[in-house]
């Protein structure tokens, strides 16, 4: 981790990256914030981890596995019944390929 | 009679109701005229069923009328936090982006709840995605609390505390991620339960950090946390991560509770009481000396990772926050932006627009922590610690029963007090974290008032599915004492 706080311009990215079309001052307001728990977090490394495995979570079971058997689904009305934008059958989403017959 | 009957537990109620000497009518009655008269002020509520709840309870003294047998919790009204999918009424989680969504299914545990002949009254307030911890970051609606209303309730389960300690529910179910239904207990002067990861089925529960979230009940007492438990309990093919019965076998939580742990060892940390105020510890270490009253041995240890617990818990749980949160897209479901030209806008501007400030920080911090180049030091750097921290429990249960510690460093702060910081907000989970990383159950009960009259919480932690024990040894402290029977007056 060393000295690494967050810049500006790592903040921007970063919103890119999670889909956030933030304002400038919300940008300006995490690069502080974000640096500040940043540096909270430093204090990890006080301890040497070297021969540590992680731990993704606590349980005593590993794969869980189910029989593959049919069973009813929601539906598509049921589905769709809370989209923004919808036909009968389909989400309504923009276009998303630049050339018409692009399959 | 309605102030008799609001003074019940849950299982006096049930036993009532189901002996014909109560309507569950009246109790829902009793419920809904506090919560017309007092959550204007309060704010637990963001949506109440009275219509649908009075005749449910009709159908369940109908039921009790003709003889036939009633469930665990027949006729009881039960809020529950709106981060539960119900097919009635909105689930929102209450964030903007869903305020409008309805499920077009029931999460398990609202399916429980409905098998037991629950009345489920209403669905209670939180941090927006229950990220936060004094309700504060609800995108709907401000909530107070009741032990004085210019102080926060806690949160995130901030609704599911406030509305059982305003008698506007008999009990409630809220969501524990990192304390967030410990801390509003605490905060709350109720009882709060956090079961073992895996005990209680997630499925239905909107996703937040998903090692780590774990539903449990919000009541007047232990006895009551321990109904609910039993009701809620147990393995859901639904959830691949709750356990199966074999590996945590289930038991009737209730029977227990009255009976004394014999030979009762518990564990104290003296470090980590220097982080408290002065009246916080002296509440617990008086709580302490009760159980030494009682026969119990106190056994200090260390648990020298606990201090890191915060530090490893916001890089795990907004790493986790950032996927699941991924979902919200503007095409499936919730809000849609009436301003994108492309499809990557659509998703950009309906996030933008509406998600509030704590869940946009903590997607943020989450994305960059998974990012290329950052993972390695951060995200994996992280779960190392949690195995330390992990075993720092193993080795305190293996010389006591549970650990008892403060819930929360300081009793309710003041609203606004915080908010300006979310470091400092961050800090106020110290006690209750670590609990989650480690996956082990916890309660918080009442242990005492300080000198503004706010509830002290004391927070008792035993090893992953000791519920059973847990609950009896929280049950031995409310024998003793009488704090969980105050109420606030509003």
């Amino acid at each position: 981790m060393g000295q690494k706080k967050i810049d500006i311009k790592q903040v921007r990215q970063v919103a890119k990256l999670s889909r956030l079309d933030l304002s400038e001052a919300e940008i300006s307001q995490f690069t502080g914030q974000l640096g500040a728990i940043l540096e909270y977090v430093e204090k990890l490394n006080q301890l040497d981890t070297s021969k540590v495995e992680p731990l993704a979570h606590c349980l005593p079971i590993n794969n869980c596995l189910r029989k593959d058997e049919v069973k009813q689904s929601l539906g598509t009305e049921k589905t769709l019944a809370n989209a923004p934008d919808k036909d009968e059958q389909f989400f309504i989403v923009p276009k998303i390929l630049e050339e018409p017959g692009g399959f | 009679m309605s102030k008799e009957i609001l003074k019940l537990s849950c299982r006096d109620l049930q036993a009532k109701i189901a002996k014909g000497e109560v309507k569950s009518g009246d109790a829902v009655s009793a419920v809904f005229g506090r919560i017309e008269k007092y959550d204007g002020q309060i704010g637990a509520f963001l949506s109440a069923f009275k219509q649908d709840a009075l005749k449910r309870a009709e159908e369940i003294d109908e039921k009790i009328a003709k003889g036939q047998s009633v469930g665990a919790l027949a006729g009881v009204p039960i809020a529950v936090k709106d981060n539960m999918c119900t097919t009635f009424g909105a689930t929102s989680c209450a964030s903007k982006i869903l305020e409008n969504f309805h499920s077009p299914y029931n999460a398990t545990v609202i399916e429980k709840l409905l098998a037991a002949d629950a009345v489920i009254i209403g669905k209670t307030n939180l941090d927006e995605f229950a990220m936060g911890s004094s309700t504060e970051n609800s995108g709907l609606k401000k909530t107070v609390n009741p032990w004085d209303k210019d102080r926060v309730p806690g949160g995130s389960s901030g609704g599911s505390a406030a509305a059982v300690a305003a008698q506007m529910c008999f009990a409630s179910l809220g969501s524990d991620t990192g304390g967030s239904i410990r801390q509003p207990a605490s905060f709350c002067g109720v009882a709060g339960l956090k079961p073992t990861y895996g005990r209680v089925s997630r499925y239905g529960l909107v996703a937040y950090g998903s090692s780590l979230d774990q539903i449990g009940p919000l009541t007047k007492d232990t006895a009551d946390c321990a109904l609910l438990l039993n009701v809620i309990a147990g393995h859901d093919e639904k959830d691949s991560t709750s356990v199966d019965e074999k590996t945590a076998p289930l038991c009737d939580f209730l029977s227990g509770v009255g009976k004394e742990v014999k030979n009762l060892k518990i564990a104290v940390v003296p470090q980590l009481f220097d982080g408290a105020d002065s009246e916080i510890v002296a509440g617990v270490k008086s709580a302490i000396e009760i159980y030494k009253k009682l026969g119990a041995e106190i056994v200090e240890i260390e648990m020298p990772h606990f201090e890191y617990a915060i530090a490893a818990y916001y890089l795990i749980a907004t790493a986790e926050a950032s996927s699941n949160l991924a979902r919200y897209d503007g095409v499936h479901y919730g809000h849609r932006t009436k301003n994108a030209g492309d499809y990557i806008e659509v998703y950009a501007k309906s996030r933008a627009e509406v998600l509030g400030t704590e869940v946009k920080r903590r997607i943020m911090l989450g994305t960059y922590v998974l990012s290329s180049g950052y993972y390695d030091a951060y995200y994996l750097k992280a779960l190392k610690v949690r195995n330390l921290i992990r075993s720092d429990f193993t080795a305190a249960f293996g010389k006591a029963d549970c650990i008892m510690m403060p819930t929360s460093p300081t009793t309710a702060f003041k609203i606004g007090e915080k908010t300006a910081d979310p470091l400092q907000m961050y800090l106020s989970d110290v006690y209750t974290i670590a609990v989650n990383l480690a996956g082990v159950p916890a309660i918080s009960i009442p242990c005492g008032f300080d000198n503004k009259n706010l509830p002290i919480g004391l927070q008792i932690i035993s090893p992953a599915f000791g519920e059973e024990k847990l609950l009896r040894i929280a049950g031995m402290f409310e024998s003793q004492t009488d704090f969980h029977k105050k109420k606030p007056e509003l």
